[in-house]
């Protein structure tokens, strides 16, 4: 993964009880969470976290409910205080900071989008959207137009007077996501942000954040245990399990190659056709094959690519990026990727890298 | 002999109670017992070592009566230095008392009604509400009770308006530390469960009955617990996951405090308002036993000189009062419920 590294986590430990400095010792010389538990009575919620999360893409921190994922992403603007590491935002140690200082990173550079929403039920919609610069102390004057363009991005045109209980859930989450994109910070963190919402406004929701990355380009931090959610969104993907790291790297990289029976059985349950890409499965070539049934996307979904090729396993197809050939895509190689691979065995795309 | 001889007898602490053993006879019981031998107390007749009991065995132990004078001694002592610090800072409420009683008696009648409808509606909105306000000042009027009604309506007023002062406050302190909850929710049980009477006794001692201070601290003393209770209870009950919000978008305490958690437990301090009300209004009629003006005097009256319409009339005063009073912060407290709700 290229680019520069916005957040970035080191050695990061978390562990809630009455004497966390005493339990670090003993998790450190290697005790596991549920021994720690029996003996001390210590819950370990962060293990040795160690993530880099790129600059302007989506970090996606997936686990399931007690994996630590949500302690995590408190750590990012120190909601939660951790027991030991090293946050950094931006190339500095935000554990260093003071009070103000830390209020100013709140303010300026992350927002939080919170599951249950978490709007202030006093304040009218786009009040509620402006709520970062009433921080700051600006008046309502101020921040208006700023607020109504971002909600009008969002789909909340002419909503802005309305209290957010007089809103539907997935329409609150659009103003808890207006009110993070209102205070124009560059980190945006999202707590199972559309965990609370029906599956098909859920879609709709994770559309929309992908919409928007596509224009704004912001670091998002997203929290969920959905696998799907996660592969849809995630450029960088942070699989959590027990409070430690389990496995990170490019999603179809996990997916086509897990690297602990955890995260086979996790991947086991998902249509691969529609979350692998060619990219991740073509022969890295630029020599032209012989016969060529067609040219496709390099960022093509499998299931698109048998749409095209009407289900013939004996196509090959040139994998076209920007206008300039990048591989060659074997059907059989496609089909083969559709199942999950016994242990031991490599895709087709890893023999040929 | 006394029952408990053997206690100080035998722990050697005789020397101590100031006496030898087996010296000085006084008593005839102590003489009988002599003659008949060594008595020996049935342990169906033993008396629980009380201050009494002890007392007869050894001197040296004070008896129960000491306790109360000693009491009544040491605070009276410490009177005339409590007064140099209590005086002034109560004076404020004299003050206010004073005024009030005598601006809402010196301003004729048909101001002042019309005024209290006026805040009856600003308060409610609901023509319903002034209705009944204007029936019960007007009933209250008529049987020629309004002087009554207007000074209880005063020291109410005062009184609830500093039992808010200081009670929100202290509740909001209470909800941000555990350590001061702890150690407030003792005196706000003792507060709510002493009988209303006890307050009297100390305070009579400290100011004469011709201030009006003595009832003033009385009622808000009783009054104050509601309302802090509320206030605590309702920054405590704020939703956890808006403050975090408010946390996260780098609120300060003080923005958090008057943006999210004051508005966010508003109904909840309201109620305690109401409560606070209600109890003033109760405390207002015992008071009227140390000169509090007001609707309480005609029923003491009732009392004093069994004159039974007087009593039950000003009881049906109280009442009327009571309900308006209800009313009316009730229905402000159900329009903030409406505005957070909708």
């Amino acid at each position: 993964m290229s680019g520069d590294i916005k957040i970035s986590v080191r050695n990061l430990y978390k562990i809630f009880g009455n004497n966390p400095r005493d339990a670090l010792a003993k998790v450190r010389a290697g005790m596991g969470k549920t021994e720690l538990q029996r003996e001390t009575g210590h819950v370990l919620g962060l293990n040795d976290i160690n993530v880099d999360m790129p600059s302007g893409k989506t970090t996606v921190i997936m686990g399931l409910s007690g994996s630590g994922k949500s302690t995590l992403i408190r750590h990012l603007n120190r909601l939660i205080e951790p027991t030991a590491g090293e946050v950094h935002v931006n190339g500095e140690n935000i554990l260093t900071y003071g009070e103000r200082r830390l209020r100013q990173l709140r303010q300026k550079e992350m927002s939080m989008v919170f599951q249950k929403f978490a709007l202030l039920p006093h304040r009218t919609v786009l009040e509620n959207a402006g709520t970062s610069w009433q921080i700051a102390g600006k008046s309502k004057r101020d921040y208006a137009d700023e607020a109504r363009k971002w909600l009008n991005r969002v789909g909340l045109e002419g909503q802005g007077d309305q209290y957010p209980a007089q809103l539907s859930g997935g329409m609150q989450q659009r103003v808890g996501i207006a009110r993070a994109l209102t205070s124009n910070s560059d980190i945006m963190l999202m707590d199972e942000a559309f965990s609370a919402l029906d599956p098909l406004i859920r879609t709709d929701m994770q559309n929309l954040l992908v919409e928007l990355q596509n224009e704004l380009a912001k670091t998002v931090i997203f929290i969920t245990h959905d696998l799907d959610e996660a592969l849809k969104l995630a450029d960088h993907l942070v699989i959590l399990k027990d409070g430690l790291v389990v496995q990170q790297g490019e999603p179809q990289n996990i997916l086509l190659n897990p690297s602990d029976p955890y995260i086979e059985a996790f991947v086991s349950d998902i249509n691969r056709a529609r979350v692998l890409r060619v990219r991740s499965i073509m022969e890295k070539t630029a020599d032209l094959p012989g016969a060529v049934a067609g040219e496709i996307d390099y960022d093509a979904t499998l299931e698109s690519v048998i749409a095209v090729s009407k289900g013939d396993t004996t196509h090959n197809y040139r994998v076209m990026q920007s206008g300039r050939q990048v591989g060659v895509l074997h059907m059989q190689d496609l089909v083969r990727a559709l199942v999950p691979l016994k242990p031991g065995e490599r895709t087709a795309g890893q023999q040929t890298r | 002999m006394a029952t408990y001889d053997f206690l100080f007898d035998t722990t050697g602490l005789r020397g101590w109670c100031g006496e030898e053993q087996g010296g000085g006879l006084s008593s005839m019981a102590d003489l009988m017992g002599q003659a008949g031998g060594p008595t020996e107390t049935s342990l169906w007749d033993l008396p629980f070592p009380s201050l009494d009991a002890l007392h007869e065995a050894c001197s040296a132990i004070p008896q129960s009566r000491d306790l109360t004078r000693g009491l009544e001694r040491g605070f009276l002592d410490i009177k005339d230095s409590l007064k140099v610090v209590v005086d002034p800072l109560t004076q404020p409420l004299s003050w206010a008392l004073e005024n009030a009683l005598w601006i809402m008696q010196a301003v004729p009648w048909w101001i002042m009604i019309p005024v209290l409808l006026l805040i009856t509606w600003a308060v409610g909105r609901s023509g319903r509400l002034v209705a009944l306000v204007a029936a019960c000042f007007g009933f209250l009027a008529f049987i020629d009770f309004y002087d009554h009604t207007m000074q209880t309506l005063a020291i109410i007023f005062v009184c609830a308006f500093i039992c808010v002062l200081l009670g929100v406050p202290i509740g909001i302190a209470m909800s941000r530390s555990d350590r001061v909850q702890r150690g407030l929710i003792p005196v706000l049980d003792m507060l709510q469960t002493l009988p209303p009477f006890v307050y009297l006794i100390p305070l009579i001692f400290l100011f004469s009955v011709t201030e009006p201070k003595l009832y003033g601290i009385a009622i808000i003393l009783y009054a104050i617990v509601p309302v802090v209770r509320l206030t605590d209870l309702g920054i405590r009950l704020v939703d956890k996951d808006v403050i975090e919000a408010a946390d996260a978008f780098g609120m300060s305490k003080r923005q958090k405090l008057f943006g999210v958690q004051i508005p966010l437990a508003l109904p909840n301090i309201m109620a305690g308002v109401n409560q606070t009300i209600m109890m003033s209004l109760a405390m207002v009629v015992i008071a009227s036993l140390v000169s509090a003006p007001g609707l309480g005097v005609l029923v003491l009256r009732g009392i004093r000189s069994l004159e039974l319409g007087v009593g039950l009339l000003s009881g049906l005063g109280i009442v009327l009062l009571a309900i308006i009073l209800d009313r009316v912060t009730k229905a402000a407290l159900a329009r903030i419920n409406a505005e957070q709700k909708s």
